[in-house]
C-alpha cells in the first residue's frame, strides 16, 4: 500500500467546500481528545457549548455581539493578505481604535450623537489605520518585514491602552479598577437587540464594499495581481509602494472600527485587556474564509459561537478559559493542514 | 516504452506512444508544444505513471514510480532550467542530489558504492571537516569532466560560471549518478552556436561510451546534425521514428506539423518616409547584483523598421528591455521617444506613451498565471474605458476584449474562466501580444518573443510582429537565433557584456562574424548606422 499526492490539475469546484468543512470536523475531532483529558465528555461539552451559543436567544445575541469584530477585522486582513502582505496586527489596530474612540468620546461626548458618531467612526478608522501605516511605511521604504512590526505594534498598542486607562484616563469613582468613566449617552452605540448594537451594519457594510472594492474595483484589481505576481503588478505600471501603503491603512482601520464598535457598542468605556484576542481569531477566520468577504461571515459566526460557547462550558463545567483557545488552534492546525488536500489529491495504491 | 497512453482531465497527452533507444545512441524527440515530449519524458523518469502501457529497460519491465526509481535505473534527465543551487560549488552540487537519494542507505553508483551517504550529511554541517572530505570528490568529478570532454571547476561556485559551464555541471551530476540514458531537454537553446558545437561534441564522446541520449528539441538544424534516428510526436500520437539520414528537414517539418511550412517570411518594403521613433544614447544601467549590465549603449529604431539584438544571454539584453520599458533606473544616458525624454518616466507614462514591452519571462512577468484569461487581457489597459468604469471595471467591457482578442489572435482556450497557467506556450504568448498589440503601439520590445514556441506558433508571432512593422511600429527583436535574426530585422546590432560591438545592416550581416561578435570577438566592419 502506498500513498501518492499529485498536484491538481483541474481543481474540482466541490474541494473548497469540501475541505474547510472537513477541516473544522476534524479540528473538533482533535479537540475532544484535549476535552477528555480535561476529564470532560466531549460530546457532551459540544453540546453544551452549541447550547451556549444559541441555545437561547439571548445566547444567540451574544454570538452575534462577538461575530462583529471577527467580520470586521477578518475582512480587513483580508485585504492585506490578498497583496501578501501578512498583518498580523490586528489586535493592536483594533486596540487603537478603540483608543481614538475613546479619546472622541471622552473630550466630546457631550455633543450631540449625531455629530459624535461620525467623528468616532472615523477616529476608530485612522487610529487603526495608523497602526497600519507604521509597518507600510517601514516596509515600503525600509524593506522592513511587517509581520515582525505588525505584531511588534501590537504590545505597544495594547501597552497604551492600559497606561491610558491606570492612568490619565482612569475613572476616579472606578474604585481602582483600570478602565474610563463610561461614555455619555450619545457617544455610545444605539442598541438593537439585547446586546447587539448597530456594529453589525458597519460589519454588513463593510462585507458589501470590500467585497466590490476587492473583485469589481480597479483598485481591487491591482491588489490581486500585485499579490499574485508582483512583477507583473510592476510591469502592468501599478504603483505597489502606493498600494502597501493603502492596503494597511485600510486593512488596520478595519481593525480600528472593530475597536470601535466594541467600546461604543459594548462595554462602554475603555477598559484593561478589553479584547479576547480578537485580532488573532480574525487571523483565523480571514484564512478559513479563504479570503472571500461573503465565506468570512459564515466562519465569523462561527468562531463566535465558539468564543461564547467556550464560555458557557468555562462556567458550566468548571473547564479553563483555555481549552476555548486549544479548540481554536486544533481547527487551526487542521486547516492549514487540509490545505494540501486542496492542492493535491491523494491516491492510493497497492 | 510500448504503448504509452497517459491521460489528463481533458486531454490525451499521449496515446499508445511507442519509443525506443538504443546503446550508443542519439534519438530525437521532435514536437511542437503540447505534442507531449514532456509527459513521455516525465514517465520514464518517474515523474508521472503511465495510464496504459510498459517500459522495459535492457529487455527488463519495469515500473518507475518515482524519480528516485528511474535514478535507480540509470535514467538522468538534463532540465532546461538548470536545477543548481548557486552558491554551492560544482561539486556540492553535484554530492547534493546523491545525498537526497536516501540518509541511511548505500546508493548504487555504477559499479561503486558510495556507503557514507549520512555520514556526509552530517559532515556538510561542519564546512572545516567537509574539507577534508571533499577532496576526494572534486578529483572524481575531475576525472569524470576530463573523460568526457567537459572541463569544469570543482571548487567554482554555480554563480561564478557561464550558463554553459552550468550545463556541464548538470550533465556531470546525472553522469556522475550513473545514468546510461540520458534525456537533455532543448539543451541549446541557451547556448551560443559555439557552445553548441562543443556539446555536440561532448554528446559524441558519451555515446561513444556507450551512453544513450535522448535529445528534445524544436530546432530542425540540430537535430539532422546530432542525432541517429528521430521520433515525431504530434499531438499526443507517434507520427513515427525515422532513421535521421533518410530525411531532410522539410519532410521533418511536414512530419511535425501536419503540413508545409512557408519559412520564408514575407517582409515587404516599408515605403513610408521613415522617423526616428527611439534614440537611446549612452546608456549605463546595472543588473541585480550590482554591477554594470550596461555600459553605453547608443542606437535608434526608425519607424516600420525591427531592430534586432543578437547576442548570448546574459549580456545586458533583459536590463535593456527593462530599462526600455522603465522598470529598471537608468544610471547615465537618455532614451528619447519620438524626440521627447522619457528617461526618468515611470512604468505607466510609458505605457501611456505607446511603449510595449513582450518579456521573456511569459508567466513570471508578462502574465499573472493564477487569475484567468480576462483579467490578464486588461493587466496594460484596465485604467482606461472601456474597461474601466469610474473606480470599477466593466465585466462586459472586458468579456468583449477578451472574446476579441481570442478570435484575432487564434487563441485556444477551453475555459476563459481557468487560470492562464494552464494554457500552453503559444497560447500564452498570442494572449500577451494580443494584449501588448492594442491600440497601435509606437515601439514594441519584444524579448525571445518566440522562445520555446512550436514552429507553428513561433510562425504566427513572426507574422503578428512584421504586420505591426508595416504598420509604422518600430519594434526592438532580442533573440538568441540567429536564423529569426537575420529574417526579421532591418538591422542587427550585437551585444557583448553591455556594450554594442557593432550595429550591421542585414544585407551586410551574416552568421559567422555575428556569432564570433557575441563571443566577443572584435570583427572589422564599418558601423552603419541610418541617418
Amino acid at each position: 500500500m502506498e500513498l501518492k499526492f499529485e498536484k491538481h490539475l483541474f481543481k474540482p469546484k466541490w474541494v473548497d467546500y469540501a475541505v474547510p468543512v472537513g477541516s473544522i470536523i476534524m479540528g473538533l475531532l482533535l479537540g475532544a481528545i484535549f476535552l477528555l483529558c480535561a476529564g470532560v465528555n466531549p460530546l457532551e461539552a459540544y453540546r453544551e457549548m452549541l447550547h451556549g451559543a444559541f441555545g437561547t436567544m439571548y445566547a444567540f445575541s451574544e454570538t452575534v455581539v462577538k461575530t462583529i469584530p471577527l467580520i470586521l477585522i477578518g475582512l480587513g486582513v483580508a485585504v492585506a493578505f490578498r497583496m501578501l502582505l501578512w498583518n498580523i496586527g490586528a489586535e493592536g489596530q483594533f486596540y487603537m481604535g478603540a483608543i481614538g474612540a475613546t479619546w472622541v468620546a471622552l473630550s466630546m461626548g457631550h455633543l450631540p450623537a449625531i455629530k459624535v458618531l461620525p467623528l468616532m467612526l472615523l477616529a476608530g478608522f485612522l487610529f487603526g489605520g495608523l497602526w497600519g501605516l507604521i509597518p507600510a511605511l517601514l516596509k515600503a521604504y525600509g524593506g522592513a518585514n511587517e509581520i515582525i512590526t505588525t505584531l511588534m505594534l501590537n504590545y505597544v498598542a495594547i501597552n497604551l491602552c492600559d497606561y491610558l486607562v491606570y492612568g490619565p484616563w482612569k475613572d476616579p469613582e472606578g474604585k481602582g479598577f483600570p478602565l474610563t468613566k463610561q461614555f455619555a449617552e450619545g457617544a455610545c452605540l444605539p442598541l438593537l437587540y439585547k446586546r447587539i448594537h448597530v456594529g453589525v451594519y458597519l460589519a454588513l457594510i463593510a462585507i458589501v464594499l470590500i467585497y466590490l472594492i476587492i473583485n469589481k474595483s480597479k483598485w481591487g484589481y491591482e491588489i490581486r495581481v500585485t499579490g499574485e505576481n508582483i512583477k507583473a503588478a510592476n510591469y502592468a505600471g501599478i504603483n505597489v509602494i502606493r498600494n502597501i501603503v493603502l492596503v494597511m491603512i485600510l486593512s488596520g482601520g478595519m481593525a480600528g472600527i472593530a475597536g470601535m464598535a466594541e467600546v461604543l457598542g459594548l462595554t462602554h468605556r475603555l477598559q484593561h485587556g478589553f479584547s479576547p484576542g480578537y485580532g488573532y481569531t480574525a487571523i483565523i477566520v480571514a484564512w478559513l474564509a479563504r479570503l472571500n468577504p461573503l465565506a468570512m461571515t459564515l466562519v465569523a459566526f462561527l468562531f463566535g459561537a465558539l468564543l461564547v460557547g467556550g464560555d458557557q462550558i468555562q462556567m458550566s463545567m468548571n473547564l479553563p478559559g483555555s481549552m476555548t483557545g486549544i479548540i481554536q488552534g486544533t481547527i487551526l492546525f487542521s486547516v492549514l493542514g487540509g490545505e494540501i488536500f486542496s492542492q493535491y489529491r491523494i491516491k492510493f495504491r497497492k | 516504452m510500448k504503448g504509452i497512453t497517459k491521460r489528463f482531465p481533458g486531454l490525451v497527452a499521449n496515446n499508445k506512444v511507442d519509443f525506443d533507444v538504443k546503446v550508443g545512441e542519439i534519438h530525437a524527440l521532435l514536437g511542437e508544444n503540447g505534442a507531449g515530449k514532456s509527459t513521455l519524458m516525465s514517465i520514464l523518469s518517474g515523474f508521472y505513471q503511465p495510464d496504459e502501457g510498459e517500459i522495459f529497460i535492457n529487455g527488463q519491465k519495469v515500473r518507475i514510480k518515482s524519480p528516485r526509481e528511474s535514478i535507480e535505473l540509470g535514467i538522468g534527465m538534463v532540465h532546461q532550467h538548470f536545477m543548481l543551487v548557486e552558491t554551492h560549488t560544482v561539486t556540492e552540487n553535484i554530492i547534493l542530489g546523491l545525498r537526497e537519494q536516501s540518509l541511511f542507505t548505500s546508493v548504487k553508483k555504477g559499479s561503486k558504492v558510495l556507503s557514507h551517504n549520512l555520514l556526509f550529511s552530517v559532515l556538510m554541517l561542519f564546512p572545516h571537516i567537509k574539507k577534508l572530505d571533499i577532496t576526494k570528490f572534486n578529483k572524481e568529478i575531475t576525472d569524470l569532466g576530463e573523460l568526457y570532454g567537459l572541463p569544469v571547476d570543482p571548487e567554482a561556485r554555480i554563480w561564478q560560471l557561464t550558463v554553459g559551464e552550468q550545463q556541464r555541471v548538470e550533465i556531470l551530476k546525472v553522469l556522475y549518478r550513473g545514468a546510461k540514458i540520458l534525456i537533455m531537454d532543448e539543451p541549446t537553446a541557451v547556448l551560443t552556436p559555439q557552445e553548441t558545437k562543443e556539446l555536440f561534441k561532448t554528446l559524441k564522446k558519451m555515446t561513444a561510451q556507450g551512453h544513450s541520449i535522448i535529445f528534445i528539441s524544436h530546432k530542425l538544424d540540430e537535430v539532422m546534425a546530432i542525432s541517429d534516428r528521430i521520433t515525431v510526436l504530434r499531438a499526443g500520437t507517434l507520427e513515427g521514428t525515422v532513421s535521421t539520414d533518410s530525411i531532410d528537414k522539410r519532410g521533418l517539418a511536414r512530419m511535425m506539423v501536419g503540413r508545409d511550412i512557408i519559412t520564408l517570411l514575407d517582409k515587404p518594403a516599408v515605403t513610408e518616409e521613415k522617423k526616428e521613433i527611439l534614440q537611446v544614447n549612452n546608456l549605463k544601467a546595472f543588473n541585480d547584483k550590482g554591477m554594470e549590465a550596461l555600459k553605453g549603449v547608443s542606437f535608434s529604431i526608425y519607424s516600420g523598421e525591427i531592430l534586432g539584438i543578437a547576442g548570448v544571454a546574459g549580456n545586458g539584453q533583459n536590463e535593456l528591455s527593462e530599462v526600455l520599458a522603465g522598470l529598471r533606473r537608468a544610471v547615465s544616458g537618455k532614451i528619447l521617444l519620438c524626440g521627447e525624454n522619457i528617461t526618468g518616466t515611470s512604468v505607466r507614462e510609458r505605457i501611456d506613451r505607446g511603449v510595449s514591452y513582450i518579456p521573456a519571462d511569459r508567466l513570471g512577468v508578462g502574465l499573472v498565471p493564477n487569475l484567468d484569461a480576462k483579467d490578464n487581457a486588461i493587466l496594460k489597459g484596465y485604467r482606461k474605458p472601456p474597461v474601466s468604469e469610474g473606480p470599477f471595471l466593466s465585466n462586459s467591457a472586458m468579456e468583449k476584449l477578451v472574446n476579441k482578442m481570442i478570435e484575432d489572435y487564434e487563441i485556444k482556450i477551453a475555459d476563459k474562466s481557468f487560470p492562464v497557467r494552464l494554457l500552453s506556450g503559444g497560447n500564452l504568448q498570442k494572449l500577451l501580444l494580443a494584449r501588448e498589440l492594442l491600440g497601435e503601439p509606437g515601439l514594441i520590445i519584444a524579448v525571445y518573443p518566440v522562445r520555446g514556441l512550436d514552429i507553428g506558433a513561433a510562425e504566427f508571432v513572426h507574422k503578428v510582429l512584421l504586420k505591426q512593422r508595416e504598420r509604422g511600429a518600430s519594434i526592438l527583436l532580442i533573440s538568441e537565433d540567429l536564423d529569426e535574426l537575420l529574417t526579421m530585422s532591418d538591422r542587427i546590432a550585437v551585444i557583448y557584456e553591455g556594450k554594442i560591438m557593432s550595429i550591421l545592416l542585414i544585407e551586410d550581416a551574416n552568421k559567422e562574424s555575428i556569432g564570433l561578435m557575441m563571443a566577443g570577438t572584435e570583427v572589422v566592419t564599418e558601423e552603419i548606422l541610418k541617418e
